[in-house]
């Protein structure tokens, strides 16, 4: 494995920029990998934290921040994004997500493959890199198909792709349901290096009417609520069989997974068996998941309908205790912008995905943090640690680090949506919801990517 | 009421209401003119995304019994087929100002949208898998006319639950009326859960089906076979056909139609003494005047208009045929 580079090496408008000079001053500053909590004034310099210095005895150089009531966490980073390009350009874009992602306090992201058509060959990975150093507002890394032309069949050129930048590989959107191939990129793993990211769903579960009806499958969790309202299910094992099958293949090529966005207790139960005897696998889990049921299918607005689907309510405790305990290692979006015709359907009939750049950790802070389901530095310890996964320095604090921060007010009152979005696309689940806290400011390598439109600068 | 979306809407008051509403138009059908005025010159729209005979002919005929103007449209040959979005159709046929649009689509909340984006009344004629609530309501209408109340009655949902919105609409009628339900059928086509979320009862086969004052077979579609929910038609009639062997001399039969002959229903009790898949059909017919009138005057005669004109329970004055 190759060692951790920088998130500010990622392609970006900022990246060959001289590192910012900033200081941020009184803040209550928490980074617990770095082991640090409580006040002090960061002083960012040359794009890296110079010190932490006592509160309010800090000048340095550049623009100084006043900051006192607010928080500074190490910025966030989410292994987990459709950016839409190439071919939905409609529904997002290199800039416009990224943008979302800066609004979101992110300091860096990676792009999914399953785009239209797919990002296949090293020609695809290279003009993605190209747009993103133009567009993007923060750092932008972009994943390969693990199956030529997502098709499941045959193996892309991932010497190649890893070669010309691609930074992981994924069919996300599909699972990889040939084991053979499963097994073979695997092996290929330790010619290439990167990790492999797996949306886990056996389809030989998930489409009940059975192979000949694919468009009937199922389109909510299989429950007490898709009972109720006839709709078609997707069960919670069609999840925990396949990750069980792919740990079990990673042990046996020595191999290392990532598994996206899991939604039942179940693949809880089954990423736990696989890490206690020593499995290679990470894994993410969505605010959606974390936050929200299959209750909220009852209103029928496909606005809830994504895959995996919303879970009952003991999968999301399990979730949470999950996360909480490092079970599942960090929190992704799987920011998924569609455009309003796709959704303004029947609930059947209109695309799965919901966007979350925007408002993940002001969700997660509001509903998990407030309430105490989960303490606030485990949670901004798992909003960035999806990097490690992909071979990326973790964002931290600590005097030396590349300066990628966020400055939060955890007071803020605001409504999800009220202001309009910075993505292109407004299909987010919590749209309308009262939250408390709100990003502030992004920082990424010293440079300020995000300001809230109502915080006001105190340049000294 | 605003709309008929789901019987999971509905109060029981609402169910009785209609049912005594019903009532006044069985008897105004059997007059020799069987028309009333009370919603002449108002527009319901008729837009079925689906086949359907029973249930879109049953709306059109009540919507003319009341003596509204109505359009149907079929999504087959329409712009519906053309790819038109539901909700730009929706706009479309606003143009007519419909008082009411009945629809029926292959796919669950679709009426919940349309009253969402329309000002019309909305009727459920069935989505998806989800409800058909006006087929619940018709068949609480026959059984109250033939035991008076559902109350402390056993009824047997058997057959295809997972796939159908019938049991699904009829289990939540049947309950709020006092019945006890069961659904019975392969535990292939019985939803996980359906116990918890319905509030039924569950069997996975027909012993027991003795105790039932009622059993409401489903229909038995050919395809589940492809989509290996059962083995073969075969095995299904052999483990949950009703037949006169297994249908008591004192038990109901009802059906929502239409009928597999030979599959679900042997050909000797569709056609028997038992059953009521016939009295159903005509119950349709007066429980969705009931639907229209209640809708589309709140249950009373419009503010302007003469009592005698419009009030058809208390005095379903027959239109006179012009000369």
């Amino acid at each position: 494995m190759s060692s951790a580079r920088r998130i500010s090496s990622l392609d970006w408008r900022g990246r060959d920029g001289a590192g910012g000079d900033l200081v941020i001053r009184r803040a209550l500053v928490v980074d617990p990998r770095a082991g640090i909590e409580g006040h002090h004034d960061v002083v960012i310099a040359g794009g890296e934290i110079a010190e932490l210095a006592p509160p309010g005895s800090a000048d340095g150089r550049g623009e100084v921040l006043e900051a006192e009531g607010r928080e500074i966490f190490p910025a966030f980073f989410d292994p987990h994004v459709h950016l839409r390009v190439p071919g939905d350009e409609d529904e997002e874009d290199i800039e416009t997500g990224t943008r979302a992602a800066a609004a979101g306090g992110y300091c860096g992201v990676l792009a999914m493959a399953n785009t239209n058509p797919p990002v296949d060959t090293a020609a695809d990975v290279l003009a993605l890199r190209e747009r993103a150093a133009d567009e993007g507002s923060v750092p932008a890394g972009f994943l390969a198909t693990v199956s030529r032309g997502l098709e499941g069949a045959e193996l892309t050129g991932m010497a190649e792709l890893r070669e010309a930048g691609a930074m992981g590989f994924s069919d996300d959107g599909l699972p990889i349901s040939n084991a053979r191939l499963m097994r073979r990129a695997l092996q290929y793993q330790h010619l290439v290096g990167a990790n492999i990211a797996l949306h886990e769903e056996d389809h030989d579960l998930s489409r009940p009417a059975g192979a000949h009806a694919p468009h009937l499958g199922g389109v909510m969790h299989e429950g007490l609520v898709s009972a109720a309202l006839g709709l078609a299910g997707v069960p919670s094992v069609a999840e925990s069989t396949m990750i069980a099958r792919d740990a079990a293949l990673a042990a046996y090529e020595d191999a290392r997974i990532h598994v996206q966005h899991l939604s039942a207790r179940e693949s809880v139960d089954a990423i736990t068996a696989a890490k206690d005897v020593g499995v290679r696998v990470t894994c993410e889990a969505t605010p959606h998941h974390l936050v929200l049921m299959d209750e909220e299918v009852r209103s029928l607005d496909s606005r809830f309908k994504m895959n995996p689907p919303l879970r009952s309510e003991d999968d999301r405790q399990a979730l949470i205790e999950a996360l909480r305990s490092g079970v599942i290692d960090c929190v992704a979006t799987d920011h998924a912008p569609h455009v309003p015709e796709e959704k303004e359907v029947p609930f059947e009939e209109a695309a799965m995905g919901v966007t979350g750049l925007e408002t993940a950790f002001a969700v997660l802070h509001s509903e998990l943090v407030l309430p105490g389901l989960l303490d606030l530095g485990v949670l901004v310890e798992r909003m960035s640690a999806g990097a490690a996964a992909f071979d990326l320095e973790l964002p931290s604090l600590a005097p030396g680090s590349e300066a990628n921060v966020v400055l939060f007010d955890p007071d803020a009152e605001w409504e999800a949506g009220a202001d309009g979005w910075e993505s292109k696309s407004a299909n987010s689940c919590f749209t309308g919801r009262r939250l408390r806290g709100r990003v502030l400011a992004t920082v990424v390598a010293g440079q300020v990517v995000y300001r809230q439109r109502s915080f006001a600068m105190g340049v000294a | 009421m605003r709309h008929l979306l789901a019987i999971g809407d509905l109060e029981r008051a609402d169910i009785e209401r209609i049912m005594e509403r019903a009532e006044g138009f069985a008897e105004v059908g059997r007059r020799d003119i069987k028309k009333v005025p009370t919603l002449r010159g108002r527009t319901i729209v008729n837009l079925f995304y689906e086949s359907s005979t029973r249930t879109s002919s049953s709306f059109e005929l009540a919507a003319k019994r009341l003596s509204a103007d109505v359009v149907s449209v079929k999504a087959v040959g329409s712009s519906v087929d053309k790819g038109e979005s539901l909700k730009d159709t929706i706009a479309t046929l606003g143009a007519y100002g419909p008082e009411a649009i009945v629809i029926r689509s292959p796919h669950a909340g679709a009426a919940d949208l349309v009253a969402r984006w329309s000002d019309a009344a909305v009727i459920n004629a069935g989505d998806g898998k989800h409800e058909h609530p006006s087929q619940a309501l018709l068949d609480v209408y026959t059984l109250r006319r033939r035991l008076g109340s559902l109350a402390g009655k056993r009824i047997w949902i058997v057959g295809d639950v997972l796939h159908s919105r019938v049991a699904r609409s009829n289990v939540l009628a049947f309950r709020m009326m006092g019945a006890n339900v069961t659904v019975c059928g392969p535990p292939t086509l019985i939803p996980r859960g359906i116990e918890r979320a319905l509030g039924c009862a569950v069997s996975y086969e027909l012993d027991g089906l003795e105790e039932a004052d009622v059993v409401y077979a489903l229909r038995m579609q050919r395809e589940r076979m492809r989509e290996s929910f059962v083995p073969s038609i075969r095995e299904y009639a052999a483990k949950y056909q009703i037949d006169s062997r297994r249908l008591g001399p004192r038990q109901l039969l009802m059906h929502p139609g239409p009928v597999n002959r030979g599959v679900e229903l042997s050909g000797e009790v569709i056609d028997g003494p038992n059953s009521l898949i016939t009295e159903q059909v005509e119950s349709g017919l007066v429980v969705r005047m009931a639907i229209l009138y209640e809708l589309l005057t709140g249950g009373r005669p419009r503010a302007g208009e003469r009592a005698g004109d419009s009030d058809a329970a208390t005095d379903p004055t027959p239109i006179k045929e012009p000369a």
